[in-house]
């Protein structure tokens, strides 16, 4: 744990999100898991140990993605670093300071539809600024600049009903980035979505992070369950083992050339080395999960 | 079916009934009496003659007033009441469970019971059909506000905290609104429920209103009087139905169709 911070309390502040931290140290990792445990309470009575002794360090402006097995506990580790789950044990520390209550630092991008589907794509965005305070005139402007940024300028008006898979995936993508978070979670965040749009969003997720220099580049923690995706993505790949209580097996880099090409990358020979190595650690996790499952029918 | 088809059919079987109801009543069949004597059955001519006459007269509007008027009154502070406790038992887990027997026993109570004490507190003005009327709009509003804020999608919320909302912004942002879908889901029942508490609360009591004169005709055996009523009745209830759907469909523009059409 890093001692260079003076005050680990969370200040509240309401015009900042649920958690103000202390002062962040510039030097410090984005989002540190140490020894993180996470173990849930059933229904029925039992526990199911979801991920446990997790170390893992993203660092600022990094990209990484964690891939593995259906039901191996990425999205509780992401949940775990958004604060929307407490670990049972570990800390969780974002920019040097433990983690409070909800990550007020963090962009969260949801598998599943999150958008307010009573409010229209513009409403969407501009509403995710008044936490901060921003009047509504001002964030309406800024709405419009972001739904742009993310070609939706003609569709500022309409419901999410709508719009489609993709087009609401990038209204989130603008309601997320709008607020200018330092660290962007994001849950299977275009798992829905078919093969093409994929590729497309993916494309305008490398180019929106690395719109600015190298200095403001975010910090990105990727869940996926698509190898390849993560491969032409992510600056590092972590793989985790198979649930429960789902470790981390493999921590890979990505020692590919920016900016990427989502769709073009996937020639190259370096990719297919890198594909090959971590497929060769992730083969037989997916290979456990499938057996368990199997037992599990029989 | 195209909708001039469908028209002309709703306005076929209109017809078919009050034509079958006029010969019933008019042609002699038995000693030149007909099958049904239209002292106890009136005749469709007579109800509908007697019906032009009272919207043509003053008297009518007055009691259409005092009727609408009863079930403004009996909506707004019902659905008011409903929100505001649906709200807080929504949030308050431990308010619920504590008054959940409660609400179930006095929602499971049969209304019209409660019209002649009512008739004792309020009196027999305007306030006791009021109450009435209050105490069946209450239960939907309130039922429908819980609900709707207890099934707000865990996405939607989550994603709303992760953008820093606090308690009154994820009010108004998306509890407020998701409450509302599910009130409006039974705007049509709780209007309904607001106008049979004013016209219940007029028939057993009152000096005006349409309950009062349906019942006036009634102690009379003035059946004309009664059918003519219940027209007046059914028309004002058509009439205020469409207006409560114009307002839905301004209000909740946002949700999905149905079903796609093409043009």
């Amino acid at each position: 744990m890093p001692s260079d911070h003076s005050s680990s309390s969370a200040v509240t502040g309401s015009s900042t999100g649920p958690v103000a931290f202390a002062q962040p140290n510039p030097a410090a990792q984005a989002v540190r898991f140490a020894g993180l445990d996470i173990t849930f309470q059933l229904q029925t009575g039992g526990v199911h140990r979801a991920v446990s002794g997790i170390d893992l360090s993203v660092a600022r402006h990094e990209f990484v993605a964690i891939v593995g097995p259906t039901g191996c506990g990425k999205s509780t580790l992401l949940n775990a670093a958004a604060g929307l789950l407490k670990p049972s044990a570990g800390s969780v520390e974002i920019l040097g300071a433990p983690l409070v209550g909800l990550n007020g630092k963090a962009g969260y991008l949801f598998q599943a539809d999150a958008l307010m589907p009573w409010k229209t794509a513009i409403d969407n965005v501009a509403v995710a600024l008044e936490p901060q305070g921003v009047k509504r005139a001002d964030a309406l402007e800024r709405a419009r600049v972001w739904l742009g940024r993310v070609g939706l300028k003609s569709f500022t008006d309409r419901y999410p009903h709508m719009l489609s898979g993709g087009q609401r995936k990038r209204v989130a993508l603008a309601q997320m980035l709008i607020r200018d978070p330092q660290i962007l979670l994001m849950d299977e965040p275009f798992g829905p979505l078919d093969a093409q749009t994929r590729q497309i969003m993916g494309n305008l997720l490398l180019s929106l992070w690395s719109a600015s220099d190298g200095g403001d580049r975010k910090a990105v923690l990727f869940v996926t369950h698509d190898l390849e995706e993560a491969i032409a993505l992510a600056d590092r790949v972590i793989v985790m083992s198979a649930g429960p209580a789902a470790k981390i097996v493999g921590d890979f880099r990505v020692e590919l050339p920016r900016p990427r090409d989502i769709a073009e990358i996937r020639t190259e020979p370096a990719f297919h080395q890198i594909h090959k190595a971590i497929w060769a650690s992730l083969r037989v996790e997916v290979q456990k999960t499938y057996e368990m499952s199997e037992e599990a029918r029989s | 079916m195209k909708r001039s088809i469908l028209l002309a059919l709703q306005v076929l079987v209109g017809l078919a009934f009050l034509v079958l109801w006029h010969l019933l009543t008019t042609i002699p069949v038995i000693d030149g009496k007909p099958l049904l004597p239209p002292f106890f059955f009136s005749t469709p001519l007579d109800v509908l003659a007697r019906t032009a006459k009272d919207f043509a007269g003053t008297e009518i509007w007055r009691h259409l007033g005092i009727t609408l008027l009863e079930t403004v009154l009996a909506f707004a502070i019902g659905a008011l009441g409903g929100i505001v406790v649906g709200f807080a038992f929504a949030r308050r887990a431990l308010l619920a469970a504590v008054f959940d027997p409660y609400v179930k026993a006095a929602n499971a109570l049969p209304r019209v019971v409660l019209a002649p004490i009512f008739a004792l507190w309020f009196g027999l003005g305007i306030w006791s059909k009021v109450a009435l009327g209050f105490t069946l709009v209450f239960f939907i509003v309130f039922f429908n506000v819980y609900q709707g804020i207890k099934e707000v999608s865990p996405t939607v919320l989550a994603n709303a905290r992760m953008l820093g909302m606090n308690e009154r912004q994820l009010l108004r942002h998306v509890y407020w609104p998701a409450a509302l879908t599910w009130m409006f889901s039974s705007l049509h029942t709780s209007v309904g429920f607001a106008l049979v508490g004013a016209v219940v609360g007029e028939y057993l009591g009152s000096a005006g209103g349409l309950g009062y004169k349906i019942h006036e005709a009634e102690s009379v055996f003035d059946v004309t009087g009664v059918f003519s009523g219940m027209l007046i009745l059914a028309i004002f209830v058509i009439v205020i139905d469409t207006v409560v759907t114009m307002i839905e469909n301004r209000l909740l523009v946002w949700r999905p169709d149905t079903a796609a059409k093409t043009v």
